[in-house]
């Protein structure tokens, strides 16, 4: 009897459920990548409206628009959003919705829980957002909640925050659960680890990374949790405890954090270069073994955050000649990148211009960084407007760039429609230009002096402050531009091919556009696993 | 090609000038500072060199290897040889930077020889500093020029959304001016002992090369010796709260004569308020003082008006220890409260202004405190 409801049922091919309930019970990985990036796009607004009030603040000296403590509201909150709200949803987002079809599956390994992980995020969101509306206001302490500012003398808010960061947590953990059993298990049988594509192979070392540092977050939140509440004392010197240990769990987090958010850009642009170049990846194999020395070294340098902190000599040389070494896998993939380019046959749609600023761009965000990366230096640079250029370089014209390539290099296998490539190009040139009128004064400002998180400043750093924000505000503005293209492409009609791109290679091309609800029901030939990975070329 | 060489020429002049408006580092005014701005500059030099090497590849490639030039892309994928040399040449830069930069760190952390130590600890938004040989002990407040100019734009704030007129234009080193700054010797080799009384802050100047992050519980150190006689300014860089932004760092180097007169008077002071504290004060005179050192001392939480902050900061007005007994006053003044901090680095003096100030202010009726009872209640 159940025998026979099973094999009905799988016969029966299905479409989405009608309403709203399709998106509530989904267990479609294309359904959830979808849910997920718009969730990221809200996310993402709300934390730009954030940074727009950071930066008219900081348009002039003097405290104009926003009180102080509602200020460093607004820098934590920007910070926890955009890194737990906007960019770490993108990129699952993006894994939900590619993986799969670039590995010949059905669907994830674990459909539920990805429903699951998903769902838990806008409550997550929407208790970490309430927090501005209790009394004592939102968490005030930074986006690295150091203790005992984020313990003894936090807002009330804090535990809150807590509950949510635990959320977010959670949903993490299981979102890399999920692609780890995907990868393994939902492979096409004929595709061998180093057949996989390098998004696939960027994302399947992220995993680990999310299962190695979301608990250790955890156990960080719940030691203040318990600071805060229950009387114990792990970060209160009085008690026997250290702040700084709080410090050296946060980054013992936080570093494989920043390689989270950088790893699937670097698979994302791996995709990008050579389609619109048409020639293989240069350095398929070595692309991939930096990928895993970069996931290894970011478990060993966190202290390059703590270098004040009063470290002793030996840690400062350790914790430096670590964090240089990174360089050195990381320039083994800008330099395959710009291999992969040389006596290609390069044309410049839209993801090929976010890709080639993202190399440019990345670069420098990545030579600032060796720059503090060395311990002496960094006295000089530690908490000043150099690491917000810094980071934001690396994130924005990092980890958003990518996000925003992959946007338009996939918009069309998942709409089935082209966006509109003469807008799409107004928008890359409006959005390069403004960010680096942004963040490219904020070096100087960090080299003359200015320390981060400060919501007035002393007049010297005048000028520059005001030409960052009119850059930040046309930054802001260009998003709008962004959602209305989008939105065209979801209702226009201009059919996109099903490779979409003249030099595109993946299984992904090889589906119709849009992407069929159910793909890959019968995995993929060899022929066809061969002939679209990215170390294929012709003889 | 003329016009282009002009051009870059004219840009890399306007950079000279620029230095005057803050565009770098300070070269400042230690052996460590200048070697800190020299290795940066070197560091800088190698980061532009390769960014140029690699983007000059790259936008050759863009312009030669585009469709419309290069319509038949090659298909190689892989060369060994180039792979290793590009994985091998970053290492040998990053040893050779790696040499110098060892080096500085092992100056830089170098204590030992200190010919004089002071004590410098973070509070909640001031710094305190203490000469323990010399036995000088006093708080480093932002300056009232600057307080009354952000408390004027905080007030505002609350009340209209956003109102265009800065009042910071007018105050001179608007945020970087202290009343009381540290004063310490040029040519003498300093130790800083930094640590914290609440959260964690960072003392910065940056003309010393000297950013050390002030613990509570824990004592960093820190040393500079400074060769040029002078005033240095800097600020916390360690997020420490609400006023984060308002707690600067003032340092007068003076010569070693100029010092020991210092030295001196403030002694001198010291023995004439111990020697007032016996007196019995009037309550004008208190009151007087104790305006003046509230709003200097305790303005930043309980407010200029005594309003404090709902819920975090305890308001003045009407409350009930500075309406109650004088005893708990002085106990909590002196020794804090929670997240309140200690104030027996004030002399009792100042000590029985304030609270003869909180007590007798905002509408308060509460006894008058002598300085007498303070200094039997320490």
């Amino acid at each position: 009897m159940t025998t026979d409801v099973i094999a009905e049922d799988h016969n029966h091919h299905h479409g989405p459920e009608k309403g709203i309930m399709r998106w509530i019970k989904t267990t479609n990985h294309k359904d959830i990548g979808t849910l997920y990036l718009w969730f990221a796009f809200i996310m993402l607004l709300v934390g730009g409206a954030f940074a727009m009030v950071i930066r008219l603040e900081l348009l002039q000296p003097g405290i104009q628009l926003v009180n102080p403590d509602f200020f460093n509201q607004m820098t934590t909150m920007h910070g926890l959003i955009m890194v737990f709200g906007a960019v770490m949803p993108a990129f699952v987002g993006l894994a939900n919705w590619l993986i799969p079809i670039m590995i010949g599956a059905p669907d994830m390994a674990l459909p539920r829980m990805n429903n699951w992980s998903f769902w838990i995020l806008p409550f997550a969101g929407a208790i970490l957002l309430s927090t501005f509306f209790m009394e004592g206001g939102a968490p005030a302490f930074g986006w690295t909640f150091y203790a005992p500012l984020s313990t003894t003398f936090a807002p009330d808010s804090t535990d809150f925050f807590i509950f949510a960061i635990h959320l977010l947590g959670f949903s993490s953990i299981m979102g890399a659960i999920n692609i780890i059993a995907t990868v393994i298990n939902m492979r096409a049988p004929d595709m061998k680890f180093m057949d996989m594509p390098l998004f696939v192979w960027t994302w399947f070392i992220t995993s680990f990374l999310l299962i190695g540092a979301m608990p250790i977050l955890a156990g960080a939140v719940t030691m203040m949790l318990t600071d805060r509440n229950f009387g114990t004392a792990f970060f209160d010197a009085s008690g026997g405890g250290d702040p700084v240990m709080f410090q050296h769990i946060f980054w013992f987090f936080g570093h494989p954090e920043v390689y989270i958010m950088a790893l699937p850009a670097f698979g994302i642009i791996s995709h990008i270069l050579p389609t619109f170049s048409r020639k293989p990846l240069f350095g398929y194999s070595s692309m991939v073994y930096a990928v895993v020395a970069i996931a290894f070294l970011s478990y060993i340098v966190w202290a390059h955050h703590m270098f004040l902190t009063g470290m002793p000599v030996a840690g400062g040389l350790y914790f430096m000649y670590a964090t240089m070494l990174i360089a050195v896998p990381t320039g083994v993939k800008v330099f395959n990148w710009v291999a992969t380019m040389w006596k290609g046959t390069m044309t410049f749609e839209t993801p090929m211009l976010w890709a080639i600023s993202f190399v440019i761009l990345f670069t420098i965000g990545g030579l600032t960084g060796v720059m503090m990366a060395m311990t002496p230096l960094d006295v000089q640079y530690h908490d000043t407007y150099f690491i917000v250029a810094h980071f934001h370089y690396v994130l924005v014209t990092g980890s958003v760039w990518a996000i925003m390539a992959s946007v338009y290099y996939w918009l069309p296998k998942w709409t089935g429609n082209m966006y509109n490539e003469k807008l799409a190009n107004i928008h890359f040139w409006l959005a390069v230009v403004s960010v680096n009128v942004l963040f490219f004064p904020m070096h100087f400002l960090g080299l003359a002096g200015m320390p981060r998180r400060i919501p007035d400043y002393s007049l010297q750093f005048a000028d520059f402050n005001m030409i960052s924000s009119i850059g930040g505000f046309a930054f802001g503005l260009t998003f709008i531009l962004f959602l209305y293209i989008v939105i065209d492409c979801i209702k226009n009609n201009n059919k996109a091919t099903s490779r979409v791109w003249e030099g595109a290679k993946g299984l992904e091309w090889t589906i119709a556009s849009p992407a069929p609800y159910h793909s890959f029901e019968s995995p993929p030939s060899k022929e066809e696993i061969i002939k679209e990975s990215q170390h294929f070329h012709e003889k | 090609m003329k016009k282009l060489i002009a051009f870059f020429a004219l840009t890399l002049f306007s950079i000279k000038s620029f230095a005057e408006y803050g565009f770098n580092l300070t070269p400042g005014v230690t052996s460590i500072s200048r070697d800190i701005y020299d290795l940066h500059m070197v560091i800088f030099w190698v980061c532009v060199v390769i960014a140029v090497v690699v983007f000059g590849v790259m936008f050759y490639s863009i312009y030669a290897h585009r469709k419309t030039k290069n319509p038949v892309a090659a298909n190689f994928h892989e060369n060994t040889k180039v792979e290793l040399i590009w994985t091998l040449v970053p290492v040998l830069i990053l040893i050779v930077m790696a040499i110098p930069a060892t080096k500085l760190l092992i100056a830089l952390e170098d204590t030992q020889s200190a010919e004089l130590n002071i004590k410098i600890t973070g509070h909640q938004w001031k710094w305190q500093y203490d000469y323990p040989k010399e036995g000088i002990s006093f708080i480093s407040n932002l300056a009232k020029s600057s307080k009354d100019s952000v408390s004027a734009d905080k007030e505002k704030t609350s009340n209209t959304l956003y109102n265009t007129k800065t009042t910071a234009k007018g105050v001179e080193n608007y945020l970087l001016e202290v009343d009381n700054p540290l004063v310490i010797p040029v040519d003498t080799s300093i130790r800083f002992l930094i640590t914290s009384n609440d959260v964690i802050h960072s003392w910065w100047v940056p003309a010393f090369g000297v950013k050390q992050d002030a613990n509570p519980g824990f004592i960093n150190d820190a040393w500079a010796k400074i060769d040029e006689v002078g005033r240095y300014r800097g600020q916390c860089t360690e997020l420490c709260g609400v006023d984060h932004a308002f707690m600067p760092v003032v340092v007068d180097v003076v010569s070693k004569e100029e010092y020991a007169k210092w030295v001196q008077s403030k002694k001198a002071e010291k023995s004439a308020v111990e020697a007032s504290a016996n007196q019995v004060w009037t309550k004008d005179d208190l009151m007087q003082r104790g305006k003046t050192k509230y709003e200097a001392n305790c303005a930043a939480c309980h407010k200029k008006d005594g309003s404090g902050l709902a819920g975090i900061f305890p308001a003045m007005i009407g409350s009930k220890i500075a309406n109650g007994s004088a005893e708990e006053h002085i106990q909590i003044v002196l020794h804090g409260k929670t997240t309140m901090p200690a104030f027996k680095v004030l002399n009792d003096v100042d000590i029985a202004a304030i609270i003869t100030y909180e007590r007798n202010a905002f509408g308060n009726n509460g006894s008058v405190v002598q300085p007498s009872e303070v200094k039997a209640a320490r």
